[in-house]
């Protein structure tokens, strides 16, 4: 917990460096929560820790001309599409964490009425290092760290009880394997195994290194693409390994229970929605820890902004405590997430490799 | 909204780093853990199980042993009513044969001593008979000593073969 505080008592501090410096530039701007709270949560192709401790990370684009490289920090911290890099004879610019591609003969970038670019094309294929990816090799890094770690107790003994790093990963791990036997039939689990440990703990590592300030909240698991990826994963494991009885159980729900005469009316509606069904199981999955992952990082930075909405230092003795909840709160969030993600993944797995019974 | 829109890059390094991991960890991490895991769920159960088997095990040797006793002693029991059988027989047997001897023994004494009364009594006759003969010749000598002694007496005879 005294670490925690400290974290938070850092972020806070790093918080306040940024707000003053902006306030020095451009008095009359008012500050803008929301838009900080959501530009927060997004992916940023730096660590931006305070204004003077940046970690530029290497950006890498896919033109037309070919691959474009370069560091973050040639956009000069940059965010607002002002600063322009010019590059094999292709011009860019930063707004709003995405890199734009200026048209020819542009030297500026140019906003509509609506705040929208016109005279650029976004860079669709970015291959940047960015915040998320570089939070994600961190992650991978630790993963591995932690269970090679782990796996090596096993290879010195493996009668006795886990003691040090496996004693705490066994549980989990043994925690996991009941939760897959629970959802898939027989020993059809053993298969899938290993998938189910890793996006339980690259969910659960991500999430807990979101919640490290120091990282200037790395919001991995709650960036859509992220979770995208990892539904599409269980998506295509449960489509590759579908049997009968799943197809059986989309197309003809309700089975011998009724003639066909009376089924039929029922499928037109049925049919439409089982389908769907189909899709929108591994959406929700990944909407629902983008979604948690997100709100929760919105929310602490939301309720630290409170003292900058207010532009008194003397609001943190409310800001703080209630950040300090949140992240308790997003503590077992972190845990909660990763588990009913793997839970669900287990269940709609389960559900496809299902056989005939009754 | 850029918060919502996925990016090519994300998804692109995501599935490869994941791809790795997963790869990484089925084969160096999940595999051996898991084995090992197993492994000693085996162990355990099987631990169980034989402990289970020689409880039973036990438990049958213990009521074997129970009634080996018990026959045992049944048997000492048997054997300690045949001795003593035996020893009050012996003792009968021996107070018969004893009593026999005796009685043979006190037979042979009386008759020893029958025969020895009788011969004392034949001979207690004889001197008797010694005696009385001497006795009568005296008495018949002086009977006979006169004649008129003489004349009486045969006249008292025979009066008595006459009375006969």
């Amino acid at each position: 917990m005294l670490m925690r505080g400290l974290l938070l008592l850092f972020v806070i501090g790093s918080s306040f460096a940024t707000f003053a410096n902006e306030h020095e530039e451009g008095e009359e701007e008012k500050f803008n929560a929301a838009e900080y709270a959501v530009h927060h949560a997004l992916d940023a192709h730096e660590f931006h820790f305070t204004d003077d401790i940046v970690i530029p990370l290497p950006v890498i684009l896919w033109t037309d001309k070919g691959i474009v490289t370069f560091m973050s920090s040639a956009f000069q911290h940059d965010d607002k599409g002002e600063f322009v890099v010019e590059k094999d004879g292709m011009k860019f610019v930063k707004f709003h964490e995405k890199i734009y591609l200026l048209e020819d003969g542009a030297d500026a970038l140019v906003l509509n009425e609506e705040h929208h670019v016109e005279n650029a094309s976004e860079v669709l294929l970015d291959f940047s290092l960015t915040k998320n990816v570089v939070t994600m090799f961190l992650v991978m890094f630790l993963m591995l760290l932690v269970f090679l770690k782990s796996a090596k107790f096993y290879k010195r003994e493996t009668q006795i009880a886990p003691r040090g790093i496996a004693g705490w990963t066994e549980p989990i791990i043994l925690f996991i394997k009941e939760l897959a036997s629970d959802n898939i039939e027989g020993d059809k689990y053993k298969k899938f195994l290993p998938y189910l440990l890793t996006v339980f703990f690259f969910i659960l590592f991500g999430n807990l290194l979101g919640l490290l300030p120091i990282l200037s909240n790395p919001n991995m698991t709650g960036s859509i693409s992220i979770t995208l990826m990892l539904a599409m994963f269980t998506f295509v494991i449960q489509m590759m390994s579908t049997k009968k009885t799943y197809w059986l159980h989309i197309f003809d729900p309700l089975g011998d229970s009724m003639s066909w005469g009376a089924k039929i009316p029922l499928y037109i509606i049925l049919l439409p929605i089982e389908v769907l069904g189909i899709f929108i199981k591994p959406a929700a999955l990944m909407i629902r820890l983008f979604a948690n992952i997100t709100a929760g990082h919105i929310i602490v930075v939301s309720l630290i902004a409170i003292i900058f909405v207010n532009q008194s230092a003397w609001w943190s003795g409310l800001s703080v405590p209630m950040t300090l909840f949140i992240s308790g709160l997003e503590l077992l969030v972190a845990f909660l997430q990763a588990y009913i993600f793997t839970m669900l993944s287990a269940l709609f797995i389960g559900s496809a490799v299902e056989s005939a019974h009754e | 909204m850029d918060i919502i829109t996925p990016a090519v890059g994300q998804i692109f390094w995501g599935s490869l780093v994941f791809l790795i991991l997963m790869f990484l960890l089925a084969k160096f991490a999940w595999k051996p853990i898991l084995g090992a895991v197993n492994e000693r769920e085996k162990t355990i159960s099987e631990s169980l199980e034989l402990a289970e088997k020689t409880k039973a095990e036990m438990l049958t040797l213990q009521a074997e042993n129970e009634s080996l006793l018990k026959e045992a002693r049944a048997e000492r029991d048997l054997m300690i009513k045949d001795a003593k059988e035996t020893a009050s027989k012996m003792v009968a047997d021996a107070k018969g044969i004893a009593k026999e001897e005796g009685n043979k023994m006190l037979a042979t004494a009386r008759e020893s001593i029958n025969a020895e009364k009788a011969a004392a009594i034949t001979e207690l006759k004889l001197q008797v008979a010694a005696f009385s003969i001497e006795i009568a010749e005296t008495i018949v000598k002086g009977e006979l000593s006169s004649e008129t002694k003489q004349k009486a007496l045969a006249d008292k005879l025979a009066e008595d073969i006459n009375l006969n």
